[in-house]
């Protein structure tokens, strides 16, 4: 393989193109991202960029110095617009293709938007520091949405002095991924500081005054900041023959079509760890993805390994972080299983049939929860996991 | 070889321990600690694997 090309230059991409040097491939590496700058690293938009802790130079994945020892063929602000694989070749938005040996796809996710203009989203250095200027005591910020992402940035926004009120279309904001009980948990933890939640909410559109409400009420905000999940980035593949369904369709081993992997949020694989199709938007995962697709993309066919990952993220809302490992989703129970969920120091335990699939803490030394991803690693089954405490 | 931990960028995160034990280990907030700054080569694997997948990038393995 004489050319390699990886499109996506964030934490996937690079994780992919470092990787496949480290490996020892010495041919062409054509690294293509749509954003002007180099990789950079994202969770820290919604955290310490947003707060005005950090300036953007922090976010750099690399130093200058280490993306150059690369030897890549960089070409920033380049949207890929299709992909060929007969011929073997990315299109480019400026009209030039890049050939291609051996394909990564790394193109991430966008935020998913409401109809009317005007609304914030936080994806990019771009959107962080727009919102960023935007924040200042007294100013009214409405967050549409109560996820991860919104209640990290209604977090970061109180602690400016701004008025926050989210809104939320579930009755429990998180339940879906985390279970009602530690959604709750989360919900108090705004409220009492004076931050006004409102579940059951659904935001039909986004308008000059604020946001306007499926009821027809209106909300008035001076900045609104709209956080109610996102979409894989496939578009650009339509009509290359890949298989898309809420993200590029790979085997276990990442593998999309020959010669061609996926990684991070855009890659929905198949775990065989947990024995189900999964596609993880979570930055330690486009580390690991990217790396995983790369050693497979150079490997022999019968060498390559499965990628078969325990998920990991965090969250910082308040003065909680949130550590989670596994895969919550679609969990069948939840089990505090040391700690008090009422003091907010805790781990809770989430069982998948009658195995642990997952688990959460807040406010525990890290030991406590590192021995329940041991337990998920070697399927333990939860009767004995619950009952001996790991 | 050399590790370098920015130990102010760490985001408690735990993926360098569960890569390199040898070489990691956190404090009862959370924050990595180097347990050693020189690696010999049977940890250079997993040290590379710790920065890889750290999410505030705040491991580097510098050669002597």
């Amino acid at each position: 393989m004489r050319r390699i090309a990886v499109v996506g230059a964030s934490a996937a991409g690079l994780a992919a193109a470092e990787t496949l040097r480290r490996e020892g491939y010495d041919g062409t590496l054509t690294l293509v991202g749509d954003e002007p700058e180099p990789p950079y690293d994202r969770p820290p938009l919604s955290k310490q960029v947003l707060a005005a802790e950090w300036e953007p130079d922090r976010l750099a994945l690399r130093t200058p110095a280490g993306l150059a020892a690369l030897d890549l063929d960089l070409r920033l602000g380049a949207a890929a617009t299709g992909l060929d694989l007969v011929d073997r070749a990315v299109r480019l938005a400026n009209g030039s293709e890049v050939p291609y040996d051996g394909l990564v796809i790394a193109t991430g996710v966008r935020p998913r938007r409401l109809p009317g203009e005007g609304a914030h989203v936080l994806r990019t250095l771009g959107d962080a520091l727009t919102l960023r200027e935007r924040l200042s005591p007294g100013r009214r910020l409405v967050v549409v949405g109560a996820g991860f992402l919104g209640a990290e940035a209604a977090a970061v926004a109180w602690r400016l002095g701004a008025e926050v009120t989210v809104l939320e279309p579930a009755a429990v904001p998180l339940a879906h991924a985390v279970g009602a009980d530690v959604g709750r948990m989360l919900a108090r933890a705004h409220a009492e500081r004076g931050v006004d939640l409102r579940c059951g909410v659904m935001v039909s559109e986004v308008t000059e005054e604020g946001v306007r409400l499926a009821g027809g009420e209106e909300i008035e905000a001076d900045e609104v900041l709209v956080a109610v999940g996102s979409l894989p980035n496939t578009e650009w593949l339509d009509g290359s023959g890949l298989a898309i369904g809420d993200g590029v369709l790979c085997d276990e081993y990442c593998e999309a079509a020959e010669n061609v992997y996926a990684a991070g949020d855009v890659a929905r694989w198949y775990n065989p760890l947990f024995g189900t199709s999964m596609r993880i938007e979570h930055r330690t995962n486009a580390a690991e993805q990217g790396m995983a697709a790369a050693r497979n993309l150079l490997a022999a066919r019968e060498a390559r390994k499965a990628f078969a990952p325990v998920p990991y993220f965090w969250s910082d809302q308040y003065d909680m972080k949130v550590q989670a490992y596994g895969y919550l989703r679609g969990h069948d129970e939840v089990a505090v299983v040391e700690g008090d969920l009422a003091e907010r120091r805790f781990v809770a335990a989430y069982r998948s049939g009658d195995r642990v699939g997952g688990a959460l803490a807040v406010g525990m030394a890290p030991k406590a929860i590192r021995q329940w991803r041991q337990a998920i690693v070697t399927g333990a089954s939860w009767h004995e996991a619950v009952r001996s405490g790991v | 070889m050399k590790v370098e931990l920015e130990a102010d960028k760490c985001v408690a995160s735990g993926q360098c321990v569960v890569a390199a034990m040898e070489v990691f280990d956190q404090d009862d907030d959370g924050i990595a600690i180097l347990l050693t700054d020189e690696v010999g080569p049977e940890l250079v694997d997993g040290v590379q694997e710790a920065a890889a997948v750290c999410p505030a990038a705040a491991i580097r393995l510098v050669r002597p």
